[in-house]
């Protein structure tokens, strides 16, 4: 296999998170792992995004992920953190090809309403299961990962969060490799013309159904690490607000590059944290005017921060 | 393809960038170790809970803390501040689930270095932040979320503490005064909010209820969604079923809500409205709500709270500031600042010392402590729940002014659950070794 | 018998509450393709408008009590005016043209700015303003017992679905506009003043969400959050109804308004469900919603 220079830097970046991690104070490297995993979920928002298509249930795989994880330790004995990933994956693989059957008929707003009320059913559903806690959830703990179970507190935070910057690491070359492939391209294809990818002689309708299952399992994956992490699921993982969350992250990192979610996830965190640390009664504000500030001045997300150099050169 | 020449020099900038960021934002961060007593206030400021429950919180704690601060407050709390220290309360919005929540709470200990969390109205935000609270180390009060599983699901707790009573002591205690003033209903149906609050509060009401009130039946529930705000079909459906008594866990804007709707349309004629968190709109019912709705304060709190030493002189400084009397979440969030105050000075550390976690927790543990609300044991969970009675009354409201009648009180031993015995299990059996008065 | 007749009685209640709620979001949508998450913002500023007004009417003065109706509607009118305004000519302007998905997450930013802008004007205590709730009494109909207002209500809401609809279909701004939704490149390429249209139709749309929100205000407690809680369902009986149309938005707010109060009656279990249902039903069968114009493709 060979690697492309974004490969190898990704990894680079990689290794030096998790180095960064065993000298960083604890808050910050569950704010990191959080950021990360939900950069996962946002991963998926942005591959449909891609393709033209914005999902506003992103949150129903973020949060199957979740309670797969939960459910598995917590009724079907699966204690190996990465047998209840891997799991949740599954279950989130099969739900998106039977959702998607249906889903991938819709573009526009539809879609987008289509995939809430999905969401927004699983939440229901949850709130109405009592034995699972209903609005409560449940703790998600005793998880080990090949035998070996992690002391609890440190121990254990140094193991989500190496465990979710490997899956990041991963899941980002992967991507970074499907855009630049056949299937990838013919995703931007779509969103820019779906007529004229039918004159290629190909169905954009398969193809965007591929391309949601595979987003629904990237957010699973996102979902599952989130349990590990915070150690409790509860159905405000499949609201819609949270979605709505996603889709913030996703334009602040904007689409130009597999690394802008993840860089979009760590300043979303900080900046939310920031604003309720020194403006707790207005918190919601300062984020509502830093999105429009990036929509304003960095209409390609913060991404075209970084490669704004670049399209100079073009210029 | 893209030209990949800028790509590695890209990836170091952002890279290094975003890890300079976040040490940056590790070092900016040392506030901590001035001297002073820190403590982390965790309440909704923002959302729906936050007008019921979180404003007049906070509230209560700023007053709180100014005047302890001052060494105004009255004995057995008359020393300044915390064991001599002062106090600094970090205040923040509890809004936002628990992912967020537990988030937050790793901030104010390991960044903001508190020295003690006192919050959380949800019991999602409770059963979530339990844990973490082992993990840290760190000495806990869930001033207000009512869940039994809080100590059922983390029974080896160390760190965490409650200060406030279960949920099930509200819905027993809903019982008893019902079987104690209207003995004679046969027809009950309730309203609750579709979620864990709600589907709990009435699964221990109607248990309590089949043993106290032997001959009443259920004869409508339902169930709507939390934030719902207009209750047209679900008051439509209670009505035609002619019951004598509606129970209703709602809180905030929604019980509010419902109680001008079902008033406005006879239902609450027709019926009694029984509300278990209805004191915390005491003031706002005005001519809304029919005399003799029947309303609880989750415990001895807000309107409900006796007339001692201290909460006359809390009711005073609470009303000077707001020019308003303390609804429950107030007396409920000082009864928890008082109780930390307690376990620091019974702590057995040299004055002026901030006691660690562990002497904290053993300041408490199964202690007895003076408080607005009356004597507060520390007497449940292995000495990390509060047992105190519960006082149910009845709104009434006359020439412009709101006060309640009938109220009656049940002792701690009569509405809660032995040591190590689950609400259901106690009521299904009859409440064995309850002593009531 | 009696169960049935509460069904009609609640769900066109209901129905009617719902299509005050998303007439005006369908209204921004038809004409700009703006689907405005900030629209539960507008219905909360209209109700904390009113109740605080209609709230300080009845506790200063004892003026008859028919005024606090002209009160509840003029707060509305006045608070639509000023923040549709506001909001079109100082946000939005800036940012026509671009991606339909791009304009709805600026109207949530819009949305998260608006929510804490409430809290600063108004607080976190709730406002009342029940005196013109309470004031029509209520009618008997054998076991139940409903209120006036809420009737009155049902009234307001068709009146207002007729005169929006006359006006679309028998005033000259109405066909403009009509024009519009049609086909905007066309009606701009015959000389539509775009511009003038898009404030016009803006501010009408903010101050039926403003309306709605004024006229829900009596029978509820104004607290924050109320509007967020319409958004998703005033987005859901648009899209059922099919996007930009007053008809549809009334078909669809009758659809979800009924099938809620039987379920509430017959199958409470289901209530949780009913919205997101009765939305997936539709769409499996009319992707476009029930009055939706599928859309030429272009290439």
């Amino acid at each position: 296999m060979r690697f492309d220079k974004t490969e190898i830097s990704l990894a680079a970046v990689a290794i030096a998170c998790v180095l960064f991690g065993f000298v960083s104070p604890g808050w910050l490297i569950f704010l990191m792992t959080i950021a990360f995993a939900k950069a996962l979920v946002v991963q998926g928002v942005v591959m449909q995004m891609r393709s033209g298509l914005v999902s506003f249930g992103q949150g129903l795989f973020y949060c199957i992920g979740g309670y797969t994880v939960g459910m598995g330790g917590q009724f079907f004995g699966i204690h190996d953190a990465i047998a209840a990933l891997a799991l949740g994956v599954l279950v989130a693989i099969v739900v998106a090809m039977i959702l998607g059957l249906l889903l991938t008929r819709y573009r526009d707003i539809f879609f987008a309403m289509l995939s809430l009320a999905f969401s927004m059913i699983l939440f229901g559903i949850l709130v109405k299961s009592q034995s699972l806690g209903s609005t409560d959830g449940f703790n998600v703990h005793n998880w080990t990962v090949f035998g070996w179970a992690p002391e609890v507190g440190a121990g254990s935070q140094q193991t989500v969060f190496t465990m979710t910057v490997l899956s990041g690491l991963v899941i980002a070359v992967l991507i970074h490799r499907y855009t630049k492939a056949g299937i990838g391209v013919i995703c931007e294809a779509i969103r820019e013309n779906e007529v004229r990818v039918e004159y290629l002689g190909l169905s954009p309708r398969w193809v965007l159904y591929g391309n949601y299952v595979a987003a629904a399992s990237v957010s699973a994956l996102g979902g599952g690490l989130t349990a590990l992490a915070t150690g409790h699921v509860d159905p405000e993982m499949a609201y819609w607000t949270t979605s709505g969350e996603f889709i913030f992250i996703a334009l602040l990192g904007g689409l130009g590059h597999v690394a802008a979610p993840f860089i979009a996830a760590i300043v979303f965190s900080v900046v939310r944290t920031y604003a309720i640390e020194f403006v707790p009664h207005t918190w919601q504000m300062i984020l509502g005017f830093t999105l429009l500030g990036v929509i304003v001045f960095l209409p390609k997300g913060l991404w075209s921060l970084v490669s704004r150099e670049k399209s100079g050169e073009r210029a | 393809m893209k030209n990949n020449k800028s790509n590695f020099s890209k990836y170091l900038v952002s890279g290094v960038a975003a890890l300079a960021l976040s040490a940056g934002l590790a070092s900016g961060a040392s506030a901590a170790e001035n001297g002073k007593f820190r403590v982390g206030i965790v309440t909704f400021l923002s959302g729906p809970a936050a007008g019921p429950f979180g404003v007049p919180s906070a509230n209560a704690a700023k007053v709180l803390v100014e005047a302890l601060n001052k060494g105004d407050v009255p004995a057995p709390y008359n020393k300044m501040g915390i064991n001599g220290l002062e106090i600094e309360a970090v205040i923040i919005d509890e809004a936002g689930g628990a992912t967020k929540q537990v988030e937050e709470y790793r901030n104010l200990v390991q960044r903001q270095k508190v020295d003690a969390v006192i919050g959380y109205v949800s019991s999602g935000d409770c059963l979530a932040i339990a844990p973490v609270a082992e993990e840290l180390k760190t000495f806990t009060i869930a001033y207000d979320c009512g869940t039994p599983r809080l100590f059922a699901d983390n029974a080896d707790a160390q760190y965490m503490f409650r200060t406030g009573l279960d949920a099930s002591v509200d819905n027993i205690g809903a019982a008893r005064y019902l079987a104690a003033t209207r003995p004679d209903v046969t027809r009950l149906s309730g309203i609750q909010q579709n979620y864990s609050w709600g589907q709990d509060s009435w699964a221990d009401f109607t248990a309590a209820a089949a043993k106290l009130l032997p001959d009443a039946e259920i004869v409508e529930e339902q169930f709507p969604k939390i934030y719902q705000g207009q209750y047209g079909a679900e008051i439509s459906a209670l009505s035609v079923k002619r019951p004598e008594i509606l129970h209703s866990s709602f809180w905030g804007g929604d019980m509010e809500a419902l109680v001008l709707q079902a008033n406005a349309r006879g239902l609450l004629e027709d019926a009694t409205g029984l509300l278990t968190c209805g004191e915390a709109s005491f003031a706002n019912y005005k001519d809304q709500a029919p005399n003799g709705m029947i309303i609880g304060a989750r415990g001895p709190f807000g309107a409900f709270a006796p007339n001692n030493e201290l909460n006359t002189w809390f009711k005073g400084v609470y009303n000077a500031a707001y020019d308003l009397d303390p609804v429950y979440p107030a007396t409920k969030m000082v009864q928890a600042i008082l109780g930390l105050k307690f376990a620091a000075e019974n702590a057995g550390v040299a004055d002026k010392e901030i006691p660690t976690a562990e002497q904290l927790a053993s300041g408490i543990k199964g202690a007895t402590f003076e408080s607005v609300s009356g004597t507060v044991e520390m007497a449940r969970a292995n000495g990390h729940q509060a047992m105190q009675g519960i006082t149910y009354g009845q709104y009434h409201y006359e020439d412009g002014k709101a006060s309640i009648v009938n109220a009656v009180s049940f002792d701690g031993e009569c509405v809660t659950p032995p040591e190590g015995v689950d609400a259901a299990t106690w009521i299904s059996e009859g409440f064995p070794g309850a002593t009531c008065n | 018998m009696t169960s049935l007749l509460a069904v009609l009685i609640d769900g066109s209640i209901y129905a009617s509450w719902l299509f005050l709620v998303a007439a005006g979001l369908t209204v921004i949508y038809g004409v700009m393709r703006i689907l405005n998450m900030a629209h539960g913002s507008f219905y909360a500023i209209g109700a904390y408008s009113a109740a605080s007004l209609v709230g300080w009417y009845f506790n200063n003065g004892v003026g008859p009590a028919w005024i606090s109706y002209l009160l509840l509607v003029g707060a509305a009118l006045v608070a639509g005016l000023i923040v549709g305004v506001i909001v079109e000519r100082g946000l939005l302007r800036l940012m026509y043209g671009r991606d339909e998905i791009l304009m709805v997450i600026i109207t949530y930013a819009l949305l998260l700015i608006l929510e804490d802008t409430m809290k600063i004007v108004w607080g976190v205590s709730p406002y009342f303003a029940y005196q013109p709730y309470s004031e029509l009494g209520r009618t008997s109909l054998g076991l139940l017992k409903v209120s006036n207002y809420d009737l009155a209500l049902v009234g307001v809401s068709a009146l207002l679905g007729l005169g929006l609809w006359a006006w679309l279909e028998r005033t000259n701004q109405g066909k403009v506009l009509r024009a519009m939704i049609h086909d905007r490149e066309i009606s701009v390429a015959m000389g539509v003043n775009v511009r003038l249209m898009f404030t016009i139709t803006f501010v009408l749309g903010t101050t039926l969400g403003a309306l709605a929100g004024a006229l829900t205000a009596p029978a509820i407690s104004v607290v924050p959050g109320i509007g967020i809680e319409v958004i998703v369902l005033a987005f859901a009986v648009v899209v059922i109804g099919g996007l930009g149309s007053i008809g549809g938005a009334a078909v669809g707010a009758l659809l979800v308004g009924l099938s809620r109060a039987a379920a509430v009656h017959y199958a409470p279990e289901f209530e949780l469900f009913v919205i997101y249902g009765v939305m997936s039903l539709v769409l499996a069968f009319r992707p476009e919603g029930l009055f939706g114009r599928t859309l030429a493709r272009k290439i």
